[in-house]
């Protein structure tokens, strides 16, 4: 059916304002380009008239090739601007630095901040489209977007199916992305790990249930969504080693083996071996870890495509 | 609301369509049918059925083709589109094509199916097949090589091509 709809948001700066029909929007529309990326030709020229910036200001591999990827793959002209090294050093501001871009007539912005809210706090200064594309600890949207039709991609639906959030669930924006777009999907989420590193009032905040065992856990789960544990708070007294969690918390052969059922393994990358995930799990047929890659791009392309009509 | 064509006489219309393509293309060697989404495609399902019919040795491959991401008005119409499925499991290089499509009106639909189209190769040649005619209103130098009706409508009245499968019954009518 020839549906003629739109978002009901001006900019995807989270899940949060996102409805299940702005969701499923996404996902029908990323279906079709999934067939494109397929193609001989793997490019429309569907957004031959505009002119998008990628904003990073903070380290990105995957997220910042994923969208140049997307963006190009749907005709567009792509700018990309990296804080280092740039005049944000020299003290510029962030709103002087974006609309100083936003002169050379850019129609869109997909901007990554380690500030959480900078996404936010740029929307209201500027009339073009924003796409967060993480900011601090708050939300990942287009993450959790492609999480989500990884999931529907391979069991068919999301809803009323079992996912596991592991790990860091404290300082990851893809946790809390994940949970606001499982949960208005109908999906039931169960998120494990140590204590310190679980909020302490997020059962009742987010209607999540709460885990500190990771077994128990994934013998209830259809889907186990393995976070990175962040080498760079491993200073923090949050947990003791990481061989310590990694024995406590890791996701291995022996333990998914010892389930006696087979889940979909998935992790946002970049994983670190060994620690939250062992490689003869990262690289066996139970990971959708390159699909989740692949639906990357045609996830972005559908965000890129619907946002891109949307005038402030 | 007038009534164009009955069910019946659609019937007859798509069934004369189809043995004008089996003059024209005999046994459909390197010949392809593609359907243009999201309407075409009902009549491109039962034109394929014809020929299938009509020329059983034939295995005419059978493609459809969505043209929402070519469109030339995506800044500035009025409504987003959201895109239908392609699939298109053949290759159309150096084959006959045959575009298939409800109503042909500005011919800017047309436009973009052949952009969409290109990229999945170049095509020895592409003839369209359609429905309705919608005379003197293109905005572009396309014309059709298979035509069911022809009609004259002004610009505030719409054709509206009811397929059984979506819309319950078989009749195209023109809407003020």
């Amino acid at each position: 059916m020839h549906l003629r709809m739109s978002l009901s948001v001006k900019h995807l700066l989270g899940i949060r304002d996102l409805t299940r029909q702005d969701i499923e929007l996404v996902f029908q529309t990323a279906d079709q380009f999934k067939e494109v990326l397929q193609r001989p030709i793997k490019k429309v020229p569907t957004l031959r008239d505009t002119t998008i910036v990628n904003v990073f200001f903070e380290n990105s591999t995957r997220t910042r090739l994923s969208f140049e990827l997307a963006e190009k793959r749907l005709g567009a002209d792509v700018m990309n601007f990296s804080a280092s090294g740039s005049s944000v050093s020299k003290g510029e501001t962030l709103i002087d630095t974006v609309n100083n871009i936003l002169s050379m007539k850019v129609d869109m912005v997909v901007m990554r901040h380690s500030a959480t809210g900078a996404p936010h706090f740029l929307a209201k200064h500027i009339n073009v489209p924003i796409v967060n594309a993480g900011d601090g600890i708050n939300e990942h949207p287009t993450q959790a977007l492609l999480d989500a039709f990884s999931i529907r991609e391979k069991l068919g639906s999301v809803e009323g199916k079992k996912i596991a959030i592991c790990g860091d669930i404290m300082h990851s924006r893809v946790a809390l992305s994940n949970i606001y777009c499982l949960k208005k999907l109908g999906a039931e989420v169960t998120v494990v790990g140590p204590p310190t590193l679980i909020p302490k009032h997020i059962g009742n905040a987010l209607g999540v249930n709460v885990s500190y065992d990771i077994r128990e856990t994934l013998q209830w789960a259809d889907v186990a969504n393995v976070l990175r544990i962040q080498l760079e708070r491993q200073n923090m007294p949050l947990f003791s080693t990481l061989r310590e969690y990694s024995l406590a918390y890791g996701v291995n052969r022996k333990l998914l083996d010892s389930l006696g059922k087979e889940i979909v393994i998935m992790h946002p990358g970049p994983i670190n071996r060994g620690v939250e995930l062992s490689s003869d799990v990262a690289d066996s047929g139970q990971s959708i870890i390159l699909d989740q890659v692949e639906n990357g791009v045609a996830t972005r392309m559908a965000v890129l495509y619907l946002l891109a009509r949307k005038e402030n | 609301m007038k009534s164009i064509l009955t069910d019946r006489q659609l019937a007859i219309t798509i069934e004369r369509l189809s043995h004008q393509l089996v003059e024209n293309h005999l046994d459909f060697r390197d010949t392809v049918l593609i359907g243009l989404q999201p309407r075409g495609i009902y009549l491109s399902d039962r034109i394929h059925r014809h020929l299938q019919a009509l020329v059983p040795s034939a295995n005419i491959p059978y493609g459809k083709l969505d043209i929402t991401f070519y469109r030339d008005d995506f800044k500035s119409g009025k409504t987003l589109h959201v895109p239908n499925e392609t699939d298109i499991e053949f290759s159309i290089d150096d084959k006959k094509v045959i575009l298939v499509d409800d109503v042909l009106y500005t011919g800017r639909t047309i436009r973009s199916a052949m952009d969409a189209m290109l990229d999945f190769g170049r095509p020895a040649k592409v003839e369209l097949c359609v429905l309705i005619d919608r005379r003197f209103s293109r905005e572009l130098p396309i014309q059709p090589d298979y035509t069911g009706r022809t009609i004259d409508a002004i610009i505030t009245e719409r054709v509206k091509v009811l397929w059984n499968e979506r819309d319950g019954k078989d009749e195209v009518v023109l809407t003020a």
